[in-house]
């Protein structure tokens, strides 16, 4: 479980997020949303300790993340997969050596151990005869599992997932999105994920967490989001001509 | 002002990151490796082009402005290495090697940190400072030394080329002028200007690839600085190593 508590962050006059407190809580699909400039990317970069908070807590199964120093972070970054808005791939390695990285990085299983681990990586995201092409060589939707996959190589505990779905087809963005939620459920992963899209709030959002103007402005799961009574959440979440024709019937 | 410290600072402050304990000794040398074929090898080709005109077109300045009946022979080959092995060699091919390496080190960090790649490294837990420039200066620390002794025996040899088919000159007299009065500090000299050379071009580019902001604009802006400020800084430190070592 994350929990963030009272966390202030701001850049120079620019009051970025304030007052966050929110839960996340394992094996559920926890999502961000909020418009651009909401303060989503900033929330899990802190999260993630890429950005130093002004103040407040942030909970690693309990343990303070912000006051560690930097060996105990790294031990809880090992435990940390993140998906990327574009993937994030090493350019200069193949799939296989993309997914390899982490396993090279921290465990002493043999070459052997580890390419078993890749190659399952790989066909948990029904990705197979890639492992030797290079990310320029991959569709979007490729690039994110190849991305998921690296993300799940050491069994992470917790799962970031910077907008999973963005530049993606509608289908591909669905299977990747139930893709999240499978690996969710199977290894009981704290995920958190940023989206703008609807789809995926409603169809994946257990836990969603709406960012207004850096606050945390209504918190709720997809069924209640569609009955919020939040002018905010609303405009947002109704933006569009048909969901309003949804909302309305 | 302000800024150029800050700068400076924040410089110091990366080389603190770069050079500290690997994460993973296995990774690094693999990196080094990497990095040498890349930046080391494929510099061997335009170093070998540039080294044999430069000796061939030394050697020709050096006999036609040397033409008087009272001066030696032998001192065109004497010329050609000695301007060789002290000056062109460790220090054109370096300001030559920090527009290609350099310009080549800032968009590959630039790249990276641009598209999340450096935060994907972060988030792993890798320091990715140690990881993405300490093999670099390794390899060029290693590879440039290396490519200046190449460079040395290249122009001489263009030179030698020339000296064949030149009319104001002999072969005998070229080779007696390279042979003649040669001092092994020479060498030296130029190899510890070029460790030093080595170490500016790649770690001012990986700053400046490093700490870039924004897009491919600023990736493009970050490598014309990178090679404009090793180019000066090789410039500043070749004076001062030659004040501190020659004279």
């Amino acid at each position: 479980m994350i929990e963030v508590k009272n966390l202030y962050k701001s850049f120079g006059d620019n009051h970025v997020l304030q007052d966050i407190s929110v839960s996340f809580e394992p094996g559920k699909i926890n999502l961000i949303i909020g418009g651009s400039g909401s303060g989503k990317s900033v929330l899990t970069k802190c999260m993630v300790g890429l950005h130093e908070i002004d103040s407040g807590s942030i909970l690693y199964d309990g343990k303070e993340f912000t006051t560690m120093n930097f060996k105990q972070k790294k031990k809880i970054r090992k435990d940390i997969g993140m998906l990327f808005q574009a993937s994030a791939l090493f350019d200069s390695l193949t799939v296989e050596e993309n997914v390899l990285f982490p396993l090279e990085m921290y465990t002493k299983q043999t070459k052997k151990e580890m390419l078993e681990r890749v190659n399952f990586c790989l066909d948990r995201v029904n990705l197979e005869n890639a492992n030797k092409l290079y990310p320029a060589e991959l569709s979007g939707g490729m690039k994110k599992r190849v991305g998921i996959a690296r993300a799940i190589a050491l069994n992470p505990k917790y799962l970031f997932c910077d907008e999973p779905n963005s530049g993606l087809d509608p289908f591909t963005g669905i299977v990747i999105d139930q893709l999240i939620q499978e690996i969710t459920k199977e290894y009981n992963m704290t995920t958190i994920v940023i989206t703008h899209d609807m789809n995926s709030v409603m169809e994946t959002g257990e836990n969603i967490m709406f960012l207004y103007q850096g606050k945390n402005w209504w918190q709720g799961d997809n069924h209640e989001i569609v009955k919020a009574d939040n002018k905010e959440l609303s405009e947002f979440v109704f933006a569009s001509k048909i969901m309003k024709q949804f909302r309305n019937a | 002002m302000i800024t150029l410290f800050e700068n400076i600072g924040a410089y110091f402050i990366l080389l603190s990151r770069v050079f500290k304990k690997p994460d993973n000794y296995k990774l690094i040398f693999k990196q080094t490796i990497h990095e040498m074929v890349s930046l080391g090898i494929g510099s061997l080709g335009l170093i070998a082009i540039i080294s044999v005109f430069m000796g061939a077109v030394v050697t020709i300045q050096t006999a036609t402005n040397m033409n008087n009946p009272l001066l030696p022979g032998y001192l065109v080959g004497f010329a050609t290495r000695e301007s060789f092995i002290l000056e062109l060699a460790p220090t054109v091919m370096s300001l030559i090697l920090a527009g290609k390496i350099g310009s080549n080190v800032a968009s590959e960090i630039g790249t990276m940190r641009i598209s999340d790649q450096i935060d994907a490294l972060e988030i792993m837990g890798v320091n990715s400072a140690s990881y993405l420039v300490f093999p670099k200066i390794i390899a060029s620390l290693i590879f440039i030394p290396i490519i200046v002794i190449y460079s040395m025996a290249l122009g001489i040899i263009g030179g030698l080329v020339v000296s064949m088919y030149f009319d104001g000159m002999t072969l005998n007299d070229y080779i007696l002028g390279i042979r003649f009065d040669f001092k092994m500090f020479s060498i030296t000299y130029a190899l510890i200007k070029s460790v030093f050379f080595a170490f500016i071009i790649t770690s001012i580019p990986s700053y400046f690839g490093y700490y870039v902001k924004g897009g491919a604009l600023e990736i493009g802006k970050a490598s014309t600085k990178s090679v404009v400020y090793s180019s000066i800084i090789i410039l500043i430190i070749n004076y001062l190593l030659t004040q501190m070592l020659l004279v």
